[in-house]
């Protein structure tokens, strides 16, 4: 039985360095109970790791996102990856960069019927965030094609792939011709970050470009870089990477970007 | 290329030298698997592991898995190794071994005396015969000591890395998970920041920083920031107070190339450290991260399974003495550790492993968000560890690696390891958490609403 003349310590210790967080992201004066860690923090971290495991796991609406590029006048081709579902995805990343036999043949019909090969062609792929297409996608094209439309930029058809890594830009950019493609991926979910897009830019795409050959613009997205700042930088890659005909490692040191290890 | 077969009612298995033999025997992994040199199917794994089990351990010393003429590490291994520490096992076979390991003549003396004896390739192939709790009692009787500023390793004790890695390297971001860190008992075995930027003034500012927290505080521990050799280097060149030199290390020599690194250059950086004799207790000076999966990742793996790849990089570290070493078990992602049972068991592989190779082995408990795992899998692996006896494990404010993006153990865990299994921090950071009441008697956090009183000032100076 307590003792009511005896102050009783809380459950709950908090830590009186709590005004530190407005120095960090971290996770830092959390509290204790016992030693361990209180039920809200606990959950809150649950609650973080489950939306970067439903982010992972969230399958493309190609249907939802091809209709909201055709609504802006974009042809637009609906792909798949070598890799059949999450599962194999997630294990195989070598099935992830190449082409499905049956999108690949239908990207080759399309390449055939074009009158000329495009200078620079999107490709929007899952990568490890769907999230990061359905809230990034669209609204960061919105920002830069018209951008690049009205520079004089011939663009080819949007690509929309499922099960994608980076590099299946490259086979796609091949089979189109065209001397640039530009993918947008969804990154590996960070606790805080489930929704963050990268842009990956490659001159002379073909099977077998190495990363070193690639220039990326990361963490777009809602809370990190805006659609237009990044909209921006990659104007500004574009350009160089038309003017110079090459990309990677170096174009990076005057754009400011570089290549983090994610979602390849 | 001796082939070596075993038959099981009507089939017959056949393996094409050791490097398949052994990779065929690997417990399932998605790397493996990856890399197209895993068993079939489960039969078939355990036809190779009875092969295996059959297999002299001298095969080793005669047949390689990476060629000899074109590998250093090979060349290591083969030229370091001493007959003479192998001979109370040489004569027996890997299922012989196995069973030598559980007994009871394998007490710490002996275990440490047969290090030197050892090859990774051997300690590779008893830990595929071995069943987890094989692996928790075997790694639990290795000893293996180091020290530096204090002493880590010793029976009853684990230790922690403070890792207060911050985004944009940002010194008073890092500082406050610091403070967090030292306040919940965590960091004996080094403050070690992942930077951001390997920019060598970068580097050298979060240097300057440790040092000036470490020799105010009078915390008997040592500092790292994780920056690539080079940088390290030359920011000793530049005059900056490194404690431990970091590196990450893989088992071919094509692998460390992909890392830029070569035996030489480490063995110069270890000449570095140990020329500004900073240590007061050890001349333990280097520091490095290992974990499945890199030599594939780097296309540098000679079609060698990753776990025995693993263990030949503990040969590369075992040769600069260092004062800790830990497997980054799940960072690497599920192309190669697909799940929590992967990522647990490669774990304790890897802590088996190290220890039976003399390294002072901890383990960076962690996963990523793409990988089949979460804190539950953790949980298991981190209590199992402490049952093992891991050196030290990571610390980081609330499992969010802010700048890495993954998860790894807690402040909290540690606090929690140490409740449930009564494992102490290292001696000397131990008197210091007492003295400052961090920790009370029982080694139970102790810091409520006040704040010892050294941190009371610095509170009062950041906010």
């Amino acid at each position: 039985m307590t003792n009511p003349l005896v102050p009783q310590q809380p459950v709950v210790v908090a830590n009186p360095w709590e005004t530190l967080r407005r120095f960090t992201a971290a996770r830092i004066a959390l509290g204790r109970a016992g030693g361990s860690l209180p039920t809200a923090p606990h959950l809150a971290f649950q609650l973080a790791h489950a939306q970067a495991r439903d982010a992972v796991q969230l399958p493309l609406d190609q249907a939802g996102v091809a209709s909201d590029l055709q609504t802006r006048g974009y042809q637009t081709v609906r792909l798949h990856s070598a890799a059949p579902d999450r599962a194999t995805y997630l294990q195989r990343p070598d099935l992830g960069r190449r082409l499905a036999e049956p999108s690949r043949e239908t990207l080759a019909a399309l390449a055939a019927h074009a009158a000329a090969p495009p200078e620079l062609a999107f490709v929007i792929g899952d990568g490890l965030s769907a999230r990061a297409i359905h809230e990034n996608a669209v609204a960061f094209l919105d920002q830069i094609a018209p951008r690049l439309i009205a520079a004089g930029w011939h663009l080819g058809p949007v690509s929309l792939v499922a099960q994608a890594r980076v590099a299946i830009g490259d086979e796609i950019g091949q089979v189109l011709g065209a001397a640039i493609v530009v993918i947008l991926i969804g990154e590996r979910p960070g606790l805080s970050s489930p929704d963050s897009l990268g842009a990956y830019l490659t001159y002379g795409p073909r099977i077998g470009v190495t990363d070193a050959q690639r220039n990326c613009i990361s963490n777009i997205r809602a809370a990190g870089l805006s659609h237009e700042a990044a909209a921006h930088k990659l104007a500004y890659l574009l350009d160089e990477a038309r003017r110079r005909k090459l990309s990677g490692v170096l174009l990076k040191d005057e754009a400011g970007t570089r290549l983090p290890l994610t979602a390849d | 290329m001796p082939v070596y077969r075993h038959t099981i009612g009507t089939t017959s298995y056949r393996f094409n030298g050791l490097t398949d033999l052994l990779a065929k025997a690997s417990p399932a992994r998605s790397g493996d698997q990856l890399a197209g040199i895993a068993a079939v199917d489960a039969a078939e794994r355990v036809a190779a592991q009875m092969a295996l089990a059959e297999l002299p351990l001298t095969t080793f010393l005669n047949e390689t898995v990476v060629p000899y003429a074109s590998d250093d590490v090979t060349r290591l291994i083969i030229d370091t190794h001493q007959p003479a520490a192998l001979a109370p096992v040489a004569h027996l076979t890997v299922g012989d071994f196995r069973n030598w390991l559980l007994g009871d003549t394998a007490d710490a003396a002996a275990l440490a005396a047969l290090a030197p004896g050892l090859t990774p390739e051997m300690a590779a192939a008893v830990s595929k015969l071995m069943r987890i709790q094989d692996l928790i009692l075997v790694g639990h009787k290795c000893r293996v000591v180091t020290a530096f500023r204090n002493t880590i390793g010793l029976a009853g004790r684990m230790a922690t890395r403070l890792q207060p890695n911050h985004p944009t390297d940002d010194p008073t971001g890092v500082a406050a998970s610091i403070l967090d860190g030292l306040l919940y008992g965590s960091g004996d075995a080094v403050i070690g920041i992942n930077p951001a930027s390997d920019s060598t003034a970068a580097v050298i500012t979060l240097l300057r920083m440790l040092d000036d927290i470490i020799q105010s505080y009078r915390i008997p521990t040592q500092s790292c920031v994780l920056a690539h050799v080079t940088t390290q280097l030359e920011a000793i060149t530049q005059g900056a107070p490194i404690d431990l030199v970091f590196q990450s290390i893989a088992g071919t020599q094509a692998a460390n190339a992909g890392f830029g690194v070569t035996l030489d250059l480490l063995g110069e950086a270890r000449d570095a450290a140990l020329s500004l004799k900073r240590a007061t207790l050890g001349d333990n000076v280097m520091y490095f991260e290992t974990g499945q999966g890199s030599a594939l990742s780097a296309n540098a793996h000679y079609g060698v399974d990753q776990q025995t790849l693993e263990a030949r990089a503990y040969a590369v570290a075992r040769h600069f003495k260092p004062l800790l070493v830990n497997t980054v078990v799940g960072f690497i992602g599920p192309e190669y550790l697909y799940n929590g049972k992967q990522i647990i068991r490669a774990g304790l592989e890897d802590h088996c492993c190290g220890k039976l190779l003399g390294l002072p082995m901890g383990c960076d408990v962690c996963y990523t968000n793409h990988a089949e795992a979460d804190q539950d899998d953790m949980d298991v692996l981190l209590t199992l560890l402490g049952a093992a006896g891991c050196n030290y494990i990571m610390g980081i404010p609330g499992s969010d690696d802010i700048m890495l993006n993954y998860q790894t153990t807690s402040f909290h865990d540690a606090l929690y390891i140490r409740q449930v299994l009564g494992l102490r921090p290292a001696p000397e950071f131990e008197a210091w958490l007492h003295q400052l009441g961090i920790f009370d008697g029982n080694n139970r956090a102790a810091v409520t609403s006040a704040l010892p009183e050294p941190f009371v000032r610095t509170l009062a100076q950041l906010t």
